[in-house]
């Protein structure tokens, strides 16, 4: 990864250069730098071809503007209004410039990321008046849905425009989850930060807890043990595997095929059984730790591992036969929630949604950490970009990740070394570290303060690029189809809202 | 047709025995009378609300509906609206944007009523507390603390996140009568 200081002409020039060469745009963040220099700064992470580029643009504090990026990359809209509610950094010449993460808890002229902000609970509040766009025509009305949803989901705001049936715009109103990660973030030990950062998105902990022990290791200059950096994998590719058998129940579910969700569910309760036994936490939290990994596995549990593989193996192998040859399910999967390649180019789609509307992009192949630069990960994609595209990419993605798993077993040879020591980090450095989660790329980028704590952490979920996209993918469906069109995507609201 | 019913016949029956209540789950004493928790107890209706979790508390309670524990088994269902609700089934901490939405879920939920907070960060706000000068009830510019900072609280259960056999205890321990007077 390469890191520079750019100035506004530079930034600009940098990200239309990469824009150009069919680059996307991971993260957008700002931090408060008046402890150290004059004014704030605006940080974005970027990824193209020839690699990742992390760019840092001073932004003065009289004048705290920076220049708009959303033209280029529409999935920095979001970001850019975020850093405007919680750190007052403003992008120039926006064309969207109202609130994302703030609602009505704190006024708009505090700022929780400043470093003089009170943290304590008292802020006035204020009603939380939100501009939905409005459609109106004849026959047009509109469907509020949430924040609490009719399911075991998280909370999040829906607006539907709708003729009949028909959407012919859908609003989202995130950011109700918001709950100041990134402020307590600040004065944290790395080890509690490590924890926190396994908290950001629960279901994908391992993805959090690895990223930010890579950006503390990048800091610290130190790489882990090879048999920590192999257990990390098959944790990683064990969160896949458990992640995407949920889905695959709930996709067969939400088309009235209750049998897919039983079947499914056996097999996720199976994995995560198996978590709890060998790694003693079904979800694997906390596993992953600065330095290495805080669990082994025993030799001849290995056996425990090979037998879930084959188990899986036949299983899936059945239940894949089954949802293919199922005429109702195709006909609810096919064409529903359609993101055409050019369309989900332009919007920078990413991960396993962004893989099914023919987005090549998986973090593991193009630019693999260890141990995966060994194991030579075959990407899954489709170019459909509807949810029967969605499923099939999921579908090829169990069935590698199982083939991942047994090669990582091969690959771990024993050895008590399963972590090193991380001292005192050095003050003001920077580390970024990011993994193909199976969501897509988790990104967690570290500005240590001067007393070496990590101070200023920002988590990045994929989720950020992918919402967006959503209110496209839903043009023209049923209301009805929503759910199904939602669940093939299931983005994290925890993530996205910090 | 034939593949799913004989991958049901070959798949049988997997539920295990639930747990037992336990009493030292409790927050409140007992205020529902014994008469309308028999009642309850044998068809109970729940609305889940996440009140800001980190979305690792619904994992679990998904996992309450799989074959394994098959929570509906019991007689225990998870409503669309809290009209429809019993129990309100809360993950937290409560965000301060979530605060409304949590109160007019608790003020339409009929009496009468239980909640079960779920989660260490139910039971005391969790990682996402500071210490700081609102006291130890775990608030921030950005979270209300607990579960029972916003809306009363019958049960609560900890736990990062609690095991699915967890859940079942804490709803379980609040339809049943007894506990802390």
């Amino acid at each position: 990864m390469r890191h520079g200081r750019v100035d506004a002409t530079r930034f600009r020039d940098l990200c239309a250069q990469v824009h150009r060469d069919g680059g996307r745009l991971v993260a957008l963040w700002g931090s408060d730098e008046r402890a150290r220099e004059a004014g704030y700064a605006l940080h974005v992470s970027l990824v193209s071809a020839d690699g990742m580029l992390c760019l840092t643009l001073a932004v003065s504090a009289e004048q705290p503007d920076y220049p708009d990026i959303s033209d280029l990359f529409p999935a920095a809209s979001r970001m850019q209004r975020a850093v405007a509610d919680l750190l007052g950094l403003h992008a120039g010449g926006a064309d969207d410039q109202r609130k994302w993460l703030r609602h009505a808890s704190w006024p708009d002229y505090v700022y929780p990321l400043r470093k003089d902000f009170d943290d304590s609970c008292a802020h006035p509040t204020e009603t939380d008046a939100y501009g939905f766009v409005t459609v109106t025509g004849d026959g047009v009305h509109e469907i509020p849905v949430g924040p609490v949803h009719a399911g075991i989901i998280e909370p999040g705001h829906f607006r539907f425009s709708i003729i009949g049936d028909r959407v012919l715009r859908l609003e989202e109103r995130l950011g109700y989850k918001h709950k100041g990660i990134e402020k307590r973030f600040e004065g944290m030990s790395t080890e509690q930060g490590a924890k926190l950062a396994g908290r950001v998105s629960g279901d994908s902990t391992v993805a959090y807890a690895w990223a930010y022990a890579m950006a503390v290791e990048s800091i610290a200059a130190i790489t882990p043990p090879d048999q920590a950096l192999w257990l990390r994998a098959l944790f990683l590719e064990r969160e896949r595997i458990a992640n995407h058998l949920g889905d695959q129940g709930y996709l067969g579910n939400d088309v009235a095929l209750s049998f897919g969700f039983a079947q499914f569910w056996i097999l996720k309760e199976q994995v995560l059984r198996n978590n709890a036994a060998l790694f003693g936490h079904r979800y694997l939290m906390d596993r992953i730790i600065p330095g290495g990994v805080a669990v082994g596995l025993k030799m001849q549990d290995k056996r425990v591992i090979e037998e879930e593989c084959s188990m899986l193996e036949r299983e899936l192998s059945l239940l894949r036969g089954i949802y293919e040859e199922h005429a109702g399910v195709q006909d609810r999967f096919i064409g529903a929630g359609r993101v055409a390649p050019p369309l989900a180019a332009q919007l920078g789609l990413c991960g396993l949604p962004g893989r099914a509307s023919a987005q090549a992009w998986d973090m593991r192949v193009q630019f693999p950490c260890a141990p995966y630069d060994k194991l030579n990960v075959r990407m899954a994609t489709h170019h459909n970009g509807d949810v029967a595209a969605r499923v099939t990419v999921r579908f090829d993605e169990l069935f590698e990740s199982l083939r991942l798993q047994r090669e990582i077993l091969i690959n771990l040879i024993g050895g008590d070394e399963l972590s090193l020591l991380v001292k005192q980090l050095p003050g003001n450095a920077f580390g970024i570290g990011m993994v193909e989660g199976w969501r897509g790329e988790v990104m967690v980028a570290i500005h240590s303060d001067a007393s070496g704590k990590p101070g200023r952490v920002h988590p990045h979920d994929p989720s950020w690029q992918n919402w967006p996209v959503i209110e496209h993918a839903i043009i023209n469906n049923i209301v009805p189809d929503f759910p199904l069109i939602n669940k093939s995507f299931n983005l994290s609201y925890a993530g996205q809202d910090l | 047709m034939y593949q799913i019913i004989k991958q049901i016949l070959k798949t049988g029956i997997r539920t295990e025995t639930p747990p037992q209540p336990d009493d030292a789950l409790r927050v409140e004493a007992q205020r529902l009378q014994q008469q309308i928790l028999r009642h309850v107890g044998r068809a109970l209706t729940i609305r889940h609300v996440d009140a800001g979790s980190c979305n690792g508390c619904e994992l679990e309670i998904h996992a309450l509906n799989n074959a394994y524990y098959n929570i509906e088994g019991l007689g225990i269902r998870f409503v669309a609206s809290p009209r429809h609700a019993d129990m309100l089934l809360v993950t937290g901490p409560v965000s301060r944007h979530m605060e409304i939405a949590l109160r007019r879920t608790y003020d339409a939920t009929p009496e009468p009523k239980l909640v079960v907070a779920v989660g260490d960060c139910g039971c005391d706000g969790g990682l996402f507390s500071p210490n700081n000068s609102c006291g130890d009830k775990g608030e921030s510019y950005a979270s209300c603390g607990r579960i029972a900072n916003v809306i009363p609280v019958d049960v609560a259960v900890p736990g990062c996140p609690p095991t699915p056999i967890m859940l079942m205890q804490a709803i379980l321990t609040a339809i049943t009568s007894g506990g802390k007077t």
